[in-house]
């Protein structure tokens, strides 16, 4: 039998995990489902955070909370033009045109790393203040991933707030249910497209630099890593707030309760179970038929 | 008028042109002008036949697939395993390789075919990565990360011996290539590969018309992993060597892109890009195999961007 002790690690590690898979998946589920394009480099995003994230702190000793808002924002950045010149092209076109043009920046972000920071994963180096453990009387957490859970629960109900009760919100939201409705009220869908994909991307980014630590930033991260968020977003549900979140808590517990219990299939059954989900509801748990 | 010309179209459709035996003397002119690259060029003639079977996906039935190197994967290893355990027959590899491959591609396409678009697109990518698990962690008869080794391919016939300098292997990749490509030219022009397209265009239209949609798909999905199946084979028995490599994503994209180099649902569009890229390859890619995927990726996003129909497209547009 497990213990309760292993139960708790369990499900700590995978709610450490789940948090980060989100971050990173959130901005994906919400551009496939606005714009119905099948972004499969949104990945690069994220490993541009962890490297942006890794190399302030290790090459210019910058402090860990600043360099996770440069992270954020400096994705947000890159990932601007990128939308601007190449994706927009391709919105509501040919799913293959998208895929192979996604599919390319993946393998450019490969060498392009490669290139810039070299083959070997970028280690991490948590603050003094986030390094060891904290005590909670009953149990003692690994700090950093308890940061990690705080900081999640923070931005997805920041995340929530923005969507449910702003006027941007309404407008994302009014888009995804029909899109030439709300560019019949007005909404100006192109700048919306626009600032909810850098939005998505720099949230991707601050997953990517926030989870370094549980997703090794290397050049391959884009595609070695490309599953696990395309389940995420599939399993969820597309265009949803709340889907994605609810397949990370899934995917994020049911992988380290896996590699915990059973390390010897390896991520087998967490792809079994992605299968059993899609072949029960095949547009994911939330998803609009 | 026009109807008569239109049915006079379709008639002259699936004949055979002159233009159609260019590939086949090319292949064979190669063969007497680069004697030293047979090696090569056997895994070009292998390779041309796994993106004539993605082809018949992308280009015919219109479904989008990051997954194909699952059934590639799978006819490789079964074929190389068979012959590292002493079956080395290689045309029974071959079709152990085709019905594996094939079964995979059946029950797989229960599932996944049961979506469209992204699902159906993520779908098969988990497929893809589960076999590739699979081989990894069951090492003790894939060998794992370091491969499959100890194949012994015997003699086709008894007879034919795969030599050192790759002439059998090259001719044997050759006569099955041109096998399967004769059969995926009857069924892209039989009615059934007609009902394809109408899928692809219009998927509604065919359902009320009262066409098996369902079941036309899953029996192409199930057909074109045959044949990726048969090509994963014939790289396992002339290269005597199966890795992890085999059934994962890299190659489930570049045969996408092999493919959109040449042109897509054109059954000649393989022929093209797979000797293009794989001759760049190998020219450009064995010093800095890391940056060789930079350049991929260019070519990926500029003919995305700007040349949609590959070299038979641009070769279109430049004859209008």
């Amino acid at each position: 039998m497990i213990s309760l002790s292993a139960l708790v690690s369990i499900g700590f590690h995978g709610l450490a995990f789940a948090m980060v898979l989100y971050l990173i998946s959130v901005g994906l589920s919400v551009t496939m489902g606005l714009m119905g394009f099948v972004n499969l480099a949104h990945g690069v995003f994220a490993m541009v955070g962890g490297y942006v994230l890794t190399s302030l702190m290790s090459r210019f000793g910058v402090a860990f909370l600043p360099t996770l808002l440069v992270a954020a924002l400096a994705t947000a950045l890159v990932s601007l033009p990128i939308e601007r010149l190449l994706y927009r092209r391709f919105y509501g076109g040919e799913e293959l045109d998208q895929v192979l043009l996604t599919m390319g920046l993946v393998f450019m972000s490969v060498a392009g790393a490669t290139y810039l920071w070299g083959p070997l994963q970028q280690p991490l180096q948590p603050p003094a203040w986030l390094s060891g453990e904290i005590d909670l009387g009953f149990r003692s957490f690994p700090a950093y991933r308890s940061f990690l859970i705080l900081c999640g629960a923070a931005l997805v109900t920041a995340l929530w707030l923005a969507i449910e009760r702003t006027r941007f919100g309404a407008r994302v939201r009014a888009a995804v249910d029909n899109l030439r409705m709300a560019q019949s009220v007005g909404i100006d869908t192109s700048r919306l497209f626009m600032t909810t994909f850098a939005l998505g991307s720099g949230l991707a980014g601050l997953g990517g630099g926030l989870g370094a630590d549980l997703l090794a930033i290397n050049p391959s991260y884009a595609l070695q890593n490309l599953a696990y968020f395309l389940i995420v977003v599939a399993v969820g549900g597309l265009g949803s707030i709340r889907g994605p979140f609810v397949a990370a808590l899934l995917l994020g517990i049911a992988d380290s309760g896996f590699k915990y219990l059973l390390p010897e299939f390896g991520a087998f059954f967490i792809y079994a179970l992605t299968m059993a989900v899609l072949l029960w509801r095949p547009r994911g748990l939330f998803g609009r038929a | 008028m026009t109807t008569i010309r239109a049915v006079d179209a379709f008639a002259r459709r699936h004949r055979y042109k002159p233009l159609e035996a260019l590939p086949w003397v090319a292949a064979i002119a190669a063969y007497f002008a680069f004697p030293s690259y047979l090696a090569l060029g056997a895994q070009i003639l292998a390779t041309i036949l796994f993106a004539l079977s993605a082809d018949l996906l992308l280009g015919y039935a219109g479904i989008v697939t990051l997954g194909h190197a699952a059934f590639f994967g799978a006819g490789a290893y079964i074929a190389g395993i068979l012959a590292a355990h002493g079956w080395g027959e290689p045309i029974t590899g071959l079709l152990a390789g085709a019905g594996a491959a094939g079964l995979l591609g059946l029950l797989s396409g229960l599932i996944v075919l049961r979506t469209t678009g992204l699902p159906l697109l993520m779908q098969t990518l988990v497929v893809a990565t589960m076999v590739a698990e699979a081989a990894n962690k069951a090492s003790f008869i894939t060998g794992g990360d370091d491969g499959l080794q100890g194949m012994e391919v015997w003699p086709i016939f008894g007879e034919l011996r795969f030599d050192m300098f790759g002439n059998t292997g090259y001719f044997y990749c050759l006569i099955v290539l041109f096998l399967c490509w004769l059969a995926a030219r009857h069924i892209v022009h039989s009615p059934f590969g007609r009902s394809l397209t109408g899928i692809r265009e219009n998927v509604r239209r065919m359902h009320a018309i009262g066409a098996p949609v369902g079941r036309r798909r899953l029996v192409i999905y199930t057909i074109s992993a045959a044949l990726a199946g048969i090509s994963g084979a014939l790289i396992a028995q002339t290269t005597q060597f199966v890795s992890l490599s085999f059934p994962s994503l890299e190659r489930s994209g570049t045969v996408l892109i092999m493919l959109i180099i040449g042109g897509v649902g054109r059954l000649y569009g393989a022929f093209i890009g797979v000797p293009l890229y794989m001759i760049a390859q190998d020219r450009f890619a064995t010093a800095e195999p890391v940056y060789w995927y930079f350049w991929i990726g260019l070519m990926m996003v500029l003919v995305v961007v700007f040349a949609r129909g590959g070299v038979l497209g641009l070769a279109d547009r430049f004859r209008r």
